[in-house]
C-alpha cells in the first residue's frame, strides 16, 4: 500500500517505527533552499527528519535536490528531484538540420561533449553507411580520451573538495585548463568545440599540436602521481571513503548503471573493448576494476582510467595515419574552402548543405558509445527529410543516479555527499 | 589606478619626515605639505563602494555548463582572488553576487528568484552565457527566455560559455558599477522603487511630526539648561 | 546483434509462445529490432531475459518516440543487452494514440497506456518516468509515475509532435520590421 503523498511503502515506514504514524517525506511543491523540517513530535532519537538537500547546495554538483529522510544520523529514503535544467534539447534538435544538431547535443553533459559528438555523429554515420578516414577516427580518439581525462579531473577536483581536500581543486583545475588549450588549439573553443563532423572532423589539427599532447602525456602521470600522494595517504580521506556505499555487482546491473561505478564492483564491462565503434583494438590500454564497490574502490578505477586514456592518446599519436581529416562525399561533407572559388558543383554542394543539410534515409537506430561516466547512447529516428524526427539520448549519469538511494540508505547522512561525489552526476546530462 | 613608482631616496625621505610627524617634530609649512601628500580626503560613500567593489562574495551557484567555467574562473590560473572575491559562499544570505552560469529552465526560475530575494541588499547579478542572457539557443519551451525576465542583471557576459577571460572582465566592469553607483539605479530600470530592504534614507527630511517632537526636546532641554545657569 | 537468421528465429519462438507478439522484425545498420504489439511488451521481455541462449539480462535504454502521422502513433522502444555474448537486440513496442481524431491539443484526453517493465527491469524507473513526461505514455504499475523534468503541475506532453517548440523569435536586421518591434 502507498502512501499517495509520498507514494512510499507504508509498510516500510510501519516497519522501521512500530507503526507510529510518522510522515518522514513533506515534499516543498515549488523547491526550497535547505530548510530542516521537524516532523514529529517524539523524543530527538526516534524522531524522523526530512532534509530538502538542494536545488541549490553547493555539494549536488548542479541543481539536484535530494529529499532525504533522517532517522538521527542515518537516511531512511531518499529521493532524487530533478529537472531544473531541463532544456529541451531533444526537441529543439527536431529543429535543425542533422548537421546544426550537433551544438544542441553537445550540450547535454557539459563535461563529455567530445562523447555525445561521437555517439550522435556515429549513429548518423552508421545510418547513411559512410566510412570515415583513419586519421579521423584517431583524431576522434585523442579528443575523446583528453575529454575523459579532463572529465575525470573536474571530478576528482570537486569531490576532493567535498571532501575538504581544497587544494586538489586547484590542481586539477591547473591540469583541466592544459586539456582545454589543446581543445583551444585544434578546434579553437574551450568547451563545445563542435569538432566532430558527420564524415570525420571539422578541420585537421594545426601545427605543433602532436607535439603539445604528447608534452602532456608526458607531464600528467607525475602530476597524478602526486594527487595520489595527497588523497591515498590522507586518513581523513581514508575514513571517509572506504567501506562506504557499498552496492553490489549485481543490483548495480539491475540498475542499469555502466561507467566507473560498475567497474569499481569488480565488472570490467567497457564499450571501448568489447565494440568497435572507433579502432581501440589497435592500441593496448588496460580496464581498471576494484574489488569491493566503495567509494575508494569508485576513486582508484577513476585514477587508474586517467593513466590508461594517457596511454591511448600516447599510442594515438605516435601512430596518427596521414591522410584526409574528413570524408571524401560532397553529399554530406562541406566542401574545403578553397573549392568554392573554382568548383560550381561544390558551390552547389556547399549551398545545399548550409540551406537544407543532407538528407538521411528513414530509419531509427541506437548508437552507444564508453563515456566517462558510463554508456553514452543516442538514439536517432530519421523520417527521410533532413531533420532528425526524434534525438534521444541515454545519459549515463541519468540512469546512475538511480543507485544513489542503494549506496546511501542505512548509512550516515555525511556520507551522502561523498556518495553522491562518487556517483558523478552531471546535471545537464540528467536533465537535458 | 595609475601607480607612481617613486626612487629609493625618496622612499627613504619620506620615511623619516613621516617619524618626524609623529615625533611632532614637523611644524608649520612642512607639516602642511606632508598632509597634503600623504592624506587622501573623499566621502564616506565613496570609500565604502570602493571596499564593497573590491570585497563582492559570489554565491557558490551553478546551473550549468558555465558552472565549469565559473569554477576554473576562481581555480589557480585564471584567479579571481586578484579581484578580491574568491570567497565563494553557499548560503545566499551571505553572498552578494549571483553569477547566473546557465541555462534557466521553467522549474528552475521560481527557485533562482527566490534566492535572488534571499540576498541581502546591495546585491548584483552576473548574467554568464548565451542562455542565462537571451536563452541562447535553446529557443523552446524548457528554457525561461533571458534571466532579466524575472529579475535584474546587471552586466550580461556573452558566450556560449564565456572564457573565464570574459566573464572576469564583465566582473571588473561590474566592479566600476558598484564604486560609481552602489544599486546601479537597477530600480529605475526596472521601475521598482520602492522595494528597497534597507532602512529608508529619509531622516534629512523629517516628516512634521518628527519635527515638531524634535524641536519640543530641544525646548525642554534648553530649558533645564536655563534653569541649571540660574 | 544476433544475424538475420537467429532474429526471424527469435521471432518465431516468441511468436510460438505468445501469439501475435512480434508483428514484424527488422534487421538494418547492423541493428536487430523486433516490432511488437504494446499489449505483449512484458510477455517479450520477460522471455528475451529469461530464455535459456537468449538471456538479454541488461536493459541498456527505454525510450519513447512519436511517429506522427503515422498509425500508432506511438512507440516504446528497450534496448536490451547480452554482455556475454556483447549482443543488442532492439524491441519496439507499438502504441496506438486513444485520443485520436479529437482535438486533443494539451493532452487531457485519454492517455495511451502499457505495462511497466520495472518488474524485469529495475533501471526502468525513471526512464519510463521520463516517457511518461514527455509523451503522455502511462506506465501501469508503475511504483512512482510522476512528472521528473517537468514541474509537477505543468500542463501537455512537451515532445510529442504536435507540440509547440515554444520560444521566441529572434529579431535579426532582416526580420525586424515584421518581428515584434523594439525600435517603435
Amino acid at each position: 500500500m502507498l502512501d499517495p503523498r509520498t507514494k512510499l511503502e507504508e509498510s516500510k515506514i510501519a516497519d522501521q517505527f512500530a507503526g507510529r504514524g510518522l510522515n518522514p517525506l513533506i515534499e516543498d511543491p515549488d523547491g526550497a533552499v535547505v530548510t530542516p523540517m521537524v516532523e514529529s513530535e517524539t523524543s530527538t532519537d526516534e524522531q524522523v527528519m526530512t532534509i530538502n538537500m538542494g536545488p541549490h547546495h553547493p555539494a549536488t554538483h548542479g541543481v539536484l535536490r535530494l529529499v532525504v529522510s533522517l532517522k538521527g544520523e542515518y537516511v531512511l529514503d531518499l529521493k532524487p528531484v530533478m529537472g531544473y535544467v531541463h532544456t529541451g534539447i531533444e526537441k529543439s534538435c527536431e529543429q535543425k538540420s542533422f548537421w546544426k544538431a550537433i551544438p544542441f547535443v553537445e550540450r547535454m553533459d557539459y563535461l563529455s561533449y567530445f562523447f555525445q559528438m561521437q555517439a550522435y555523429c556515429g549513429c548518423i554515420e552508421r545510418m547513411i553507411g559512410m566510412e570515415i578516414p583513419k586519421r579521423a577516427e584517431y583524431l576522434r580518439i585523442i579528443h575523446m580520451e583528453l575529454n575523459r581525462i579532463h572529465s575525470h579531473l573536474v571530478w576528482l577536483g570537486t569531490t576532493a573538495l567535498d571532501l575538504g581536500a581544497m587544494s586538489m581543486f586547484w590542481y586539477c583545475f591547473n591540469v583541466r585548463d592544459r586539456i582545454l588549450d589543446l581543445f583551444e588549439m585544434s578546434a579553437g573553443q574551450r568547451m563545445h568545440t563542435r569538432y566532430f563532423q558527420v564524415g570525420g572532423v571539422a578541420e585537421d589539427i594545426p601545427v605543433g599540436f602532436t607535439e603539445k599532447v604528447k608534452e602532456f602525456c608526458r607531464e600528467t602521470p607525475e602530476r597524478v602521481d602526486q594527487y595520489e600522494a595527497l588523497l591515498d595517504r590522507n586518513e581523513i580521506f581514508l575514513q571517509r571513503t572506504r567501506d562506504v556505499g557499498i552496492v553490489s555487482r549485481e543490483r548495480l546491473l539491475e540498475l542499469g548503471v555502466t561507467g566507473p561505478l560498475l567497474r569499481a564492483a569488480g565488472e570490467p564491462w567497457d564499450l571501448r573493448k568489447v565494440t568497435d565503434y572507433l579502432p581501440y583494438g589497435d592500441f593496448e590500454f588496460s580496464v581498471p576494476v576494484g574489488t569491493v564497490g566503495d567509494n575508494y574502490d569508485r576513486y582508484r578505477v577513476r585514477v587508474a582510467e586517467i593513466r590508461e586514456s594517457i596511454k591511448i592518446i600516447e599510442q594515438a599519436v605516435e601512430g596518427l595515419p596521414e591522410g584526409p581529416h574528413i570524408a571524401d562525399d560532397r553529399k554530406y561533407v562541406l566542401p574545403p574552402r578553397d573549392e568554392l572559388g573554382t568548383s560550381m558543383e561544390s558551390l552547389i554542394h556547399h549551398f545545399k548543405l548550409v540551406t537544407e543539410g543532407f538528407r538521411v534515409p528513414p530509419g531509427e537506430l541506437y548508437n552507444p558509445v564508453e563515456g566517462p561516466r558510463g554508456e553514452t547512447g543516442c538514439f536517432i529516428v530519421a523520417d527521410g527529410s533532413a531533420k532528425p524526427a526524434r534525438v534521444h539520448f541515454r545519459d549515463s549519469s541519468f540512469i546512475n543516479l538511480q543507485s544513489l538511494k542503494d549506496m546511501c540508505v542505512g548509512g550516515l547522512v555525511a556520507d551522502l555527499i561523498v556518495n553522491l561525489a562518487m556517483l558523478d552526476p552531471i546535471l545537464g546530462g540528467i536533465d537535458r | 589606478m595609475e601607480v607612481e613608482r617613486k626612487s629609493a631616496a625618496e622612499f627613504r625621505s619620506e620615511q623619516l619626515r613621516a617619524r618626524d610627524m609623529l615625533r611632532g617634530d614637523l611644524e608649520g609649512e612642512a607639516l602642511e605639505e606632508h598632509v597634503k601628500e600623504r592624506i587622501i580626503t573623499t566621502t564616506l560613500d565613496t570609500a565604502l563602494n570602493w571596499a564593497r567593489a573590491n570585497a563582492v562574495f559570489p554565491a557558490t551557484f551553478g546551473l550549468a555548463c558555465c558552472a565549469i567555467e565559473m569554477m576554473s574562473m576562481v581555480a589557480s590560473r585564471y584567479d579571481i582572488a586578484r579581484f578580491g572575491s574568491e570567497a565563494f559562499r553557499a548560503s545566499p544570505r551571505q553572498a552578494d553576487l549571483l553569477v547566473l552560469s546557465g541555462r534557466v529552465s521553467i522549474k528552475m526560475a521560481p527557485v533562482v528568484r527566490r534566492i535572488y530575494d534571499q540576498m541581502l541588499e546591495p546585491k548584483w547579478v552576473i548574467s554568464m552565457g548565451a542562455c542565462s542572457s537571451s536563452g541562447g539557443m535553446f529557443s523552446n519551451y524548457a528554457v525561461v527566455q533571458g534571466a532579466d525576465k524575472f529579475m535584474p542583471v546587471d552586466v550580461h557576459v556573452p558566450g556560449c560559455p564565456p572564457r573565464p577571460e570574459a566573464v572576469l572582465y564583465g566582473f571588473n566592469k561590474l566592479q566600476r558599477q558598484i564604486v560609481g553607483d552602489p544599486d546601479l539605479g537597477w530600480r529605475q530600470r526596472y521601475n521598482a522603487a520602492g522595494t528597497e530592504e534597507w532602512a529608508r534614507m529619509e531622516t534629512s527630511v523629517p516628516t512634521p511630526e518628527a519635527l515638531a517632537a524634535a524641536r519640543r526636546v530641544v525646548a525642554r532641554e534648553e530649558k533645564v539648561e536655563q534653569e541649571a545657569g540660574e | 546483434m544476433p544475424d538475420a537468421v537467429g532474429l526471424e528465429l527469435i521471432a518465431k519462438e516468441i511468436n510460438a509462445a505468445h501469439e501475435g507478439a512480434v508483428s514484424e522484425t527488422g534487421h538494418e545498420y547492423g541493428s536487430a529490432t523486433l516490432v511488437i504489439e504494446a499489449e505483449n511488451n512484458l510477455e517479450v521481455l520477460r522471455w528475451l531475459e529469461e530464455t535459456p541462449g537468449q538471456e538479454y539480462t541488461f536493459c541498456s535504454s527505454v525510450h519513447g518516440a512519436d511517429y506522427l502521422p503515422a498509425e500508432p502513433r506511438f512507440a516504446v522502444h528497450y534496448e536490451l543487452l547480452n554482455r556475454d555474448r556483447v549482443e543488442r537486440i532492439h524491441v519496439k513496442a507499438l502504441l496506438g494514440d486513444p485520443s485520436a481524431g479529437t482535438d486533443d491539443r494539451w493532452g487531457d484526453g485519454p492517455l495511451p497506456t502499457l505495462r511497466s517493465s520495472v518488474g524485469i527491469f529495475p533501471t526502468a524507473e525513471f526512464q519510463e518516468r521520463e516517457i511518461y513526461d514527455f509523451f503522455g505514455i502511462v506506465f501501469d504499475g508503475h511504483p512512482d509515475l510522476r512528472r521528473i523534468t517537468m514541474p509537477e503541475d505543468y500542463v501537455g506532453w512537451p515532445q510529442r509532435r504536435d507540440f509547440p517548440v515554444g520560444g521566441e523569435p529572434v529579431i535579426f536586421t532582416n526580420t525586424e520590421r515584421e518581428r515584434a518591434g523594439w525600435y517603435e
